[in-house]
């Protein structure tokens, strides 16, 4: 009980500590579950953040891993899973609930100049960011210049053709796997 | 660009639940972004590329993670706090299933199932994706020395400087609405 209460307390917290994305806590998050509550080692940390980048869905369900690490110290897979939930539940809600408030004001001001400012000065900006993101995921992928070439080739399938982009991402898996990557 | 609307009153919650279960999955190697793009712009419509882009700079900045933060957005634009909760379910609940599974088979075994070689390929189109999306809105809205200005110094600050993404929009942010700021009721009744 107590180490579900430390978890739903700690991500709760880190919920909207959350500033700028979910891996602004990383730092912290590590901090608490390795030193801290000794849930899991450094190098399993380590393991989990790959896990949880290369899972489909948003890489925040980090937490998910931190949560079951926690649970299973408890009660075992049963107890992993119940700390698993339990962890994803505290960090998206109250940052969710947060974001829902400023949704409802912001559909409301539909007029307002601030909202016309927004949509025509962020445009640019936040194309300039993911470009940015597109740069650190190369990087942080530790791409060869195969990886760039195969970056390459797909964004002029992307751009020129109306190929379901499922079917490139799928082809350079199969690249990869066979170890052409 | 048509302006979304009409067809708005008409999304059902299931709807909205699948298309962001569908973004999720598809996500997998990464581009989690340019497939939101994909779904809630290019296919469904529900939101025009600029209203799009602005939210997700808004997402960034509010605490939160942000395609956490941007399904918020979406399913509270279409359908109020059930939309949202959809939007929610739909983006968390298959995901956290299957990294829960590879959390069992990993803490299990001790070690990832052998699929690395595959997220690496898979990550290498990820990314193509999201320079297609850039390649694609900025061709809409990089249309000026200001739009380009800020592009390129928010791409420079954040992407090669490394600065962190706070210190970046507190510097960018404030000359970005400064910039765009109607001066004349006629530009934003345009708007």
């Amino acid at each position: 009980m107590k180490t579900y209460l430390a978890l739903m307390g700690m991500f709760g917290s880190l919920s909207l500590l959350s500033i700028g994305g979910g891996n602004t806590v990383l730092p912290e998050m590590h901090l608490r579950a390795v030193s801290g509550h000794h849930w899991m080692t450094n190098s399993q940390f380590a393991d989990i953040f790959s896990i949880s980048q290369a899972a489909p869905g948003p890489s925040i369900l980090i937490v998910a891993l931190v949560g079951y690490a926690a649970g299973l110290g408890v009660a075992g897979v049963a107890g992993g899973i119940a700390g698993g939930l339990l962890a994803t539940v505290a960090m998206v809600i109250p940052a969710a609930t947060l974001m829902y408030l400023i949704t409802l004001s912001w559909q409301k001001a539909q007029k307002s100049k601030l909202r016309y400012a927004v949509e025509k000065g962020f445009a640019p900006l936040t194309v300039g960011l993911i470009l940015a993101t597109s740069l650190v995921m190369s990087k942080a992928a530790d791409h060869d210049w195969r990886a760039y070439l195969i970056t390459g080739v797909a964004t002029l399938i992307f751009v020129r053709t109306n190929t379901n982009p499922l079917i490139v991402v799928g082809a350079a898996a199969l690249l990869g796997y066979v170890g052409l990557v | 660009m048509s302006e979304p609307g009409a067809t708005l009153q008409r999304v059902s919650l299931p709807e909205i639940a699948l298309s962001f279960n569908h973004i999720a999955l598809a996500s997998f190697g990464g581009g989690l972004s340019a497939w939101s793009r994909e779904v809630v712009v290019v296919q469904k419509q529900w939101m025009t590329e600029e209203e799009f882009l602005s939210a997700m700079t808004m997402c960034r900045i509010v605490p939160g993670a942000n395609q956490v933060n941007l399904a918020v957005f979406v399913g509270t634009k279409l359908k109020g706090m059930a939309g949202a909760i959809a939007a929610l379910i739909g983006l968390c609940l298959v995901p956290v299933t299957i990294i829960l599974t590879l959390g069992f088979v990993y803490f299990t075994f001790k070690e990832v199932p052998a699929v690395k070689g595959a997220l690496h390929g898979a990550s290498a189109a990820a990314v193509a994706l999201t320079l297609t999306m850039v390649i694609k809105t900025g061709k809409k809205c990089l249309t000026g020395v200001m739009p380009i200005a800020l592009f390129l110094a928010a791409f420079i600050l954040n992407g090669i400087l490394r600065w962190p993404l706070l210190e970046v929009l507190g510097i960018l942010a404030p000359l970005s609405l400064i910039w765009a700021w109607p001066r004349k009721r006629a530009e934003a009744a345009g708007a």
